[in-house]
């Protein structure tokens, strides 16, 4: 829970430095998502196009359709079609996190742990954009890499263990850097790029994770054939 | 920057974050077994986050010498799996004082 306010307070004070103080509000308050969040709004700051602010943030939301299915699984059947429109509403990563550990769940207790949720992230916002204008400009500047460092204590926790989510992360780099680089893909805005690097970067290699992971069932499965020999003879 | 655009902005913000909650929320009756699909949207922020760190973290900073150390500060913190406010703050204050003192 605080660590959800001190979150969305960073959102609404790095926010507040170059839009007007109540667009953070509005959009804590009407998008729930941290990650999703922060990349439209540093697109938009940027000036990127909305067509590229659009696809991005998309993409990096696109987990939720799996997190949605699997969290529908626990829901009682009876549940109405206007609670189901409200409820899907506040299926962050965090709720899933909670709800997820229950068998079944029913409305009103998702109800419960959206509600404090959203409250925390509204009001943390809230509170950062308004103390905003009191953060002299010298540190206003070095919060840009503030945003940037959040993403990076994002990816890069898991590495340590997952081997796959760091050779995403090495290649998903490589293939930025090669794109802003190379003359010829100059004239690609960020937002593409981003884009392209990041979809290409995954599927490469959950593609390889999953052959990888088949063929070694496969191998780990027993070699039955001499023991059906001696059985029929 | 247009108060239009950042209006339509955050209206296209608002559908790109609520439908792909909502819709399978409400008619996807059956669980996604295929482990190509689930993997993929599994590793996709890992992907696009890093996109959008390289190479643009080191352009970010007046030099990139506190580009360089602030990165490494975050790197090291979040690998120890320190929360995100601290490994913001921190990067921050890395900025901070490294500017300072390349001021001498």
């Amino acid at each position: 829970m605080l660590g959800y306010l001190s979150v969305s307070f960073a959102y609404g004070i790095l926010t507040a430095a170059s839009l007007p103080w109540f667009v953070p509000i509005i959009i804590s308050a009407t998008n729930l998502t941290g990650t999703g969040q922060f990349v439209g709004t540093q697109l938009l700051i940027a000036g990127a196009a909305i067509a590229e602010i659009g696809l991005t943030v998309f993409i990096i939301n696109i987990r939720y359709i799996l997190m949605s299915i699997s969290l529908s699984q626990k829901m009682p059947k009876s549940l109405s079609l206007k609670k189901r429109l409200l409820l899907a509403f506040g299926n962050t990563d965090e709720v899933y996190a909670v709800a997820m550990r229950e068998n079944t769940i029913s409305g009103s207790y998702l109800f419960g742990v959206i509600l404090s949720a959203y409250l925390g992230w509204v009001l943390g916002t809230a509170l950062g954009a308004t103390l905003g204008d009191i953060v002299p400009p010298d540190l206003k500047s070095a919060m840009s890499v503030a945003l940037f460092a959040m993403y990076i204590a994002i990816i890069f926790p898991p590495v340590m263990s997952d081997s796959y989510a760091f050779l995403i992360i090495l290649s998903s780099a490589a293939f930025s850097i090669l794109l802003k680089i190379i003359p010829v893909f100059a004239f690609l805005p960020s937002g593409y790029s981003i884009t392209i690097s990041g979809v290409l970067s995954t599927l490469i290699f959950s593609v390889l994770k999953v052959k990888r992971q088949k063929k070694g069932a496969r191998v780990k499965a027993p070699n039955l054939k001499p023991l059906m020999n001696k059985r029929e003879g | 920057m247009s108060p239009l655009k950042i209006t339509v902005t955050i209206i296209v913000m608002i559908a790109v974050t609520y439908l792909p909650r909502a819709l399978p929320f409400v008619f996807v009756k059956k669980e996604i077994k295929n482990p190509y699909v689930t993997e993929f949207l599994k590793y996709l922020p890992f992907g696009v986050l890093a996109a959008m760190i390289f190479p643009d973290y080191f352009s970010s900073t007046l030099h990139l010498e506190s580009a360089i150390m602030s990165f490494s500060v975050a790197l090291i913190l979040s690998i120890k799996k320190y929360g995100l406010t601290t490994v913001a703050l921190s990067a921050v204050a890395v900025v901070y004082f490294t500017e300072i003192l390349l001021l001498f």
